[in-house]
């Protein structure tokens, strides 16, 4: 595993220098020290560990895709990223406050979108982003802007007065996003937010992100959706039962964690013939119920041999995110 | 720091403006909720029972009552607000959480909800001597300063309910606390009958709580004899304010950043 470049900016265990005297809204003066410095971060619930001595900088502008099955501690993570639950143990610093201690001023300078929608159902659609500014000390005409440019930038525009629970769930989606952007955050941490949306949201979301991205945003990201993780981020940290497993770009990790090319095999008959295909060495296969997993750096051979079984279907095509994830954390269940 | 003190005002403001302005859209209804139980049982026991009761002290009985009513009505504004309303914006809705998300610190969203439960006994008070002012039960001008008062017997109990709701695991829990103390308080606190017809151990019982003192001072505001030994009482829904504050800020803070 390769930890990132910025180590010596900061050492483990140390205590940051103390936050410098910023107004709560007033960008830091340094723009080279890593976004979010995570170090041996620790966190038990109930005596069973939930993050593990987990540590990991995070550059400015970087797309940071937080990956990790179910119950992995990603959430976990992120909150004590913005001060919301306290770790056991290990040591935060982001934008350049400690955290927990100074994260009330963090999170003026963070926007937060949380796994499960919160929005304020006693408050229409306006008042949502209007009240959230609020909390931030955005008032007047300021908010008034902002709060109308989020509107249109969320397509909810003609939605304006009505209530929460009038929206589908995608509409409840861009309203959290738009919300999280109303204090012009230079951090912006999703947490899952693309799941359940249909594939026309998925794209406007993904669009939007990628431009904040290239506005100069730093952004982290959760999500079960491994296309989506490959598709928008620069880098992935996956981690599994609260550790870290690894920390790559996506291209890295597809070429260096797994062979070049997946064949699925599957249908009727399928243990029968997988018992007739003799495997050289540098190809591995794996039956999953079913389905019959190859993989190597070139398996057109067997293609050619499922070219007379008619009762089997395959695709054979190059190995993704969604292979390393599955070979790195396995294929159990998590939370049966 | 006058700048940062501001800053923290107006974070504590954001959440009191919040929830004023989910007030506001359904005031009448609030208002009509609030306000028609205390009246009618000024009406019907004031000028029904008091008809047998007489007097009490140099007062009419109608005129008794309603300080207690006052009192008692602050009390509970502040008491289901504090309860179900506050569980219902930090459980169900997860409103506190996007908060947390925010600028806003937790003692600062505790503190903002506590001043709008004063606020909503506040409302209470209002409209409440409103009514009795018309009925012509007001005897002094001091009666203006029953509003304060009624302020800090909000921000008292709604501290109180808050206590019971950081430890809440639903709104059934609710009842013990209404059952077991809010509504033994209001029978012993000098409310409905004096003090003085209450055995000497529930009347000290009683004197620990409250309740009773606010009865004291409202009462000595609305009829006019007022000294200012009375203000003494006052210490006691200061004192539980501070306790209980504090204590709700420990739960939340265990429960809601753990
Ligand atoms: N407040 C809590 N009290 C007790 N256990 C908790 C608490 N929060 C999380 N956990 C446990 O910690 C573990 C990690 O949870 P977390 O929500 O961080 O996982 P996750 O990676 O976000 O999972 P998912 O992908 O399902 O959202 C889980 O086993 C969960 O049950
Ligand atoms: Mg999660």
């Amino acid at each position: 595993m390769k930890s990132s470049q910025n180590v010596s900016v900061s050492k483990v265990g140390e205590i940051p220098e103390p936050a410098p005297q910023i107004q709560d809204d007033r960008p830091g003066p340094q723009t080279d020290r890593p976004v979010a410095i995570v170090r041996a971060l620790q966190k038990s619930y109930a005596g069973k560990p939930v993050v593990d001595r987990v540590s990991f900088d995070i550059r400015k502008g970087e797309f940071c895709g937080l990956l990790g099955p179910n119950g992995a501690g990603k959430t976990t993570i992120l909150r004590m990223l913005v001060g919301n639950s306290m770790p056991d143990s290990g040591s935060l610093e982001v934008l350049g406050y400690p955290v927990p201690r100074e994260a009330r001023r963090m999170r003026a300078r963070v926007g937060i979108v949380p796994q499960s929608d919160n929005l304020d159902p006693d408050l229409s659609v306006i008042e949502n982003l209007f009240v959230y500014g609020r909390y931030f000390g955005i008032a007047g005409n300021v908010l008034e802007m902002r709060v109308h440019e989020l509107l249109t930038f969320a397509s909810l525009t003609d939605w304006a007065g009505s209530r929460i629970n009038q929206l589908s769930g995608g509409m409840m989606r861009r309203l959290s996003i738009a919300r999280a952007l109303i204090n012009k955050p230079e951090l912006l941490i999703l947490d899952e937010p693309t799941t359940g949306l249909d594939p026309q949201a998925r794209h406007t979301i993904w669009q939007q992100l990628r431009r904040m991205q290239r506005e100069g945003m730093t952004l982290i990201l959760t999500t079960h959706y491994m296309e989506e993780a490959e598709r928008l981020c620069d880098r992935i940290i996956l981690i599994d039962n609260g550790a870290l497993l690894a920390d790559r770009s996506p291209e890295q990790l597809i070429s260096e964690e797994i062979e070049a090319h997946v064949l699925e095999v599957h249908g009727s008959g399928v243990s029968e013939w997988c018992g007739t295909v003799e495997l050289p060495i540098g190809v591995r296969c794996e039956k999953v119920g079913e389905t019959v997993f190859f993989y190597g750096e070139n398996l057109h051979w067997i293609v050619d041999r499922l070219d007379g079984e008619s009762r089997l279907r395959y695709s054979y095509r190059p190995a993704n995110l969604e292979d390393v994830f599955l070979k790195l954390t396995g294929r159990d269940l998590r939370d049966a | 720091m006058p700048e940062s003190v501001s800053l923290a005002a107006a974070r504590v403001f954001s959440i009191w403006y919040r929830n004023a302005l989910v007030w506001r859209k359904s005031a009448l209804r609030s208002l009509l909720g609030t306000f028609s139980d205390p009246l009618l049982y000024l009406l019907a026991f004031g000028y029904g029972l008091g008809r047998f009761v007489g007097e009490v002290g140099e007062l009419t009985y109608v005129v008794f009552l309603c300080s207690g009513i006052i009192a008692s009505s602050a009390m509970n504004a502040a008491t289901f607000e504090g309860l179900y309303m506050a569980y219902t914006r930090m459980e169900t809705n997860k409103t506190w959480e996007s908060i947390l998300s925010t600028s806003v610190g937790l003692p600062e969203i505790v503190f903002g909800e506590i001043l709008w439960m004063g606020t909503k006994s506040v409302i209470s008070v209002i409209a409440i001597l409103g009514v009795a002012l018309l009925l012509g039960l007001v005897q002094s001008w001091m009666a203006v300063l029953v509003i304060p008062v009624g302020f800090l017997c909000g921000i008292c109990f709604g501290a109180m309910a808050m206590v019971v709701t950081s430890y809440s695991r639903s709104y059934e829990f609710f009842l013990y606390y209404v059952t077991l103390l809010i509504t033994p308080m209001i029978l012993l606190s000098g409310v409905f009958f004096p003090l003085s017809s209450l055995p000497d151990g529930v009347r000290l019982a009683s004197a620990a709580l409250p309740l009773q003192h606010v009865v004291i001072v409202v009462r000595a505001l609305m009829t006019g004899s007022v000294e200012l030994v009375d203000s003494v009482h006052l210490l006691v829904p200061l004192l539980f304010l501070l306790i209980a504050g504090f204590i709700a800020l420990t739960q939340f803070r265990k429960r809601l950043q753990n």
